[in-house]
């Protein structure tokens, strides 16, 4: 009975604010950001590039920079340079030469440097740095809620189309080249569609919070699904009841979306180890009570 | 009639060195070819170029009469289980869904997903995550995978490395039924020189080099033979720490004959 009454609070809470332009914008980008980034996220994770994405952010970072700094619209000089910069570690891991996590750091430090250089250079940009950093869901323009809208209608059917594809490659590289797969082709196009979906989702969560769209959801998720599909379902709702919640919370106590988002993350995380580990306890006493 | 798999003249250098040296066999229909050889012999090697996944070695290898760097489709006819590799507890795919990935390219087909699962006895577990089961189950799982396409030919890298005996006696049943009941045709590398000679029909044994190739009772029933292969193996491996160069005058030099080399 609690429970019907705090959910009806929370929807009457959450009817009051979408009552405003700027609210309706910020939730449709935020959920389907959520969405996009846990599909995404699931398949970084299980091929261990869970820091992949905060490298990417970082390398955004450079790339948004440096469309200040030639006059270019910031977003493209981003697209490219992180689409580039994917496709030249994809090929570095490859190689073999290097181990994937040290490409990773490489690529995150050089991805920062570059843009505070440009910084310094240019004297300091009109922007705001805080926002890129930490993101700002509320400032969300229709143009953004359309370049969000276009890149969720490319990444999930592609995902879809490619979805047995790469998850066989998840599980294994070397079986997935026997069946005749094109491996580095696929995994070429898998982390276009990262690079794009991260992009988009620094206006969320900021630059250096956006691992935690990719990596926590999904954690989360692989401790209650069985089976792939379902853990991409589990992964999508946790996600997007935390950008639901993290959004309302921030505007009714006024602070930062983006750091109460990560933060309800982080507690559903924490609560569902919980959970699980009261069940086994519980599992255990039952069984040895027999 | 055309044998199932063709390797003619087969070398691959690895950073100069020989893995695989001159080696010639053909595989006919219905063989359950055992191939033995200690470890560094160039086994999975000589597996990676007849699967297509190593393509710069000189020579030829033809699948049901098709060049395999020219023909990759042959691969659909093909099922492969390699080395056992430990499935992380978190990977979150179903026995079932896992066994469904053998059907990629072609027509999805749940009938043949769940007759290819209770061939391998894993029926009660088809809603498990494939990293909640044992090593030997997680074997079973691929090689259920890759029967689910129906293939003509099943390769298998060492499959039962590292998994307990009882779950290895199951192992070696269930590829004795493949190739009895299925007349699957088998290639399989193993260490398990008992293994080998109580299943397989035809052996292959090989050290960079091939040093036989033949029915099974010829090579085990052959005392003299087996131990020539001892001291073959142990003189191919001072070759290899002494690094003859490439074109160093080595046993290569000397002609198959389809038998003792």
């Amino acid at each position: 009975m609690e429970t019907l009454i705090v959910i009806k609070k929370l929807m009457e809470m959450l009817f009051d604010i979408i009552q405003y332009g700027f609210m309706q914008r910020a939730l449709l980008s935020a959920i389907i950001i959520s969405i996009v980034c846990s599909i995404v996220g699931l398949f970084l994770v299980l091929k261990r590039h869970s820091l992949f994405g905060d490298a990417l952010a970082h390398v955004t970072f450079g790339g948004i920079t440096l469309g200040l700094f030639v006059g270019i619209y910031p977003l493209w000089t981003a697209y490219i340079v992180a689409i580039l910069t994917a496709v030249g570690v994809n090929k570095l891991r490859e190689s073999t030469i290097i181990p994937p996590d040290s490409s990773i750091a490489v690529l995150l430090t050089s991805g920062l440097a570059i843009g505070v250089i440009l910084i310094s250079i240019s004297g300091g940009f009109t922007l705001n740095l805080f926002n890129i950093l930490f993101g700002n869901i509320l400032l969300v323009g229709n143009d953004d809620v359309i370049m969000i809208l276009i890149t969720a209608a490319v990444v999930i059917p592609v995902i879809c189309i490619f979805y047995k594809k790469l998850v066989l490659i998840t599980f294994d590289e070397k079986q997935a080249k026997v069946s005749g797969l094109n491996v580095t082709w696929i995994n070429t196009l898998f982390i276009i569609l990262a690079s794009v979906s991260i992009i988009a989702s620094i206006r969320l969560v900021g630059v250096l919070l956006i691992s935690s769209l990719i990596v926590i959801p999904n954690i989360t998720a692989l401790m209650l699904g069985k089976g792939f599909k379902k853990t991409i379902l589990i992964s999508c709702a946790v996600s997007t009841i935390s950008v639901i919640l993290g959004i309302m919370i921030s505007y009714y106590a006024n602070l930062a979306p983006s750091g109460m988002i990560v933060l309800i993350m982080v507690s559903m995380f924490l609560l569902t180890i919980i959970i699980k580990n009261m069940k086994f306890t519980l599992n255990k006493i039952v069984v040895s009570n027999r | 009639m055309q044998p199932v798999i063709k390797v003619v003249k087969l070398s691959y250098y690895y950073d100069s060195y020989p893995s695989l040296d001159n080696i010639s066999f053909a595989v006919d229909k219905g063989d359950f070819l055992g191939i033995i050889g200690p470890n560094g012999a160039g086994k999975t090697t000589l597996f990676q170029c007849m699967l297509g996944i190593i393509g710069d070695y000189s020579g030829e290898i033809n699948l049901f009469g098709l060049d395999i760097r020219q023909n990759r489709k042959t691969l659909q006819k093909v099922g492969y289980v390699p080395q056992k590799k430990s499935v992380e507890q978190a990977f979150p795919a179903t026995v079932e869904e896992i066994v469904s990935l053998g059907l990629i390219g072609k027509k999805s087909n749940k009938e043949a997903v769940y007759s290819a699962i209770e061939f391998v006895e894993l029926n009660a577990y088809r809603d498990k995550r494939i990293g909640e089961l044992s090593e030997g189950q997680q074997q079973r799982v691929i090689i259920a995978k890759a029967l689910v396409g129906d293939p003509d030919l099943l390769i298998l890298d060492e499959p039962t490395t590292g998994i307990d005996s009882t779950a290895q006696d199951k192992f070696y049943n269930l590829l004795s039924k493949l190739n009895r009941d299925k007349k699957i045709t088998i290639v399989w590398s193993s260490h398990d020189l008992n293994a080998v000679e109580s299943l397989a029909n035809k052996v292959a044994c090989i050290d960079r080099k091939l040093f036989f190739h033949g029915e099974s009772e010829d090579f085990f029933g052959n005392e003299e033979r087996m131990n020539s292969y001892v001291e073959f193996a142990m003189q191919s491996h001072m070759n290899l720490h002494f690094r003859m160069p490439k074109n160093g005058n080595t046993n290569s030099d000397k002609k198959t004959d389809g038998n003792v080399i």
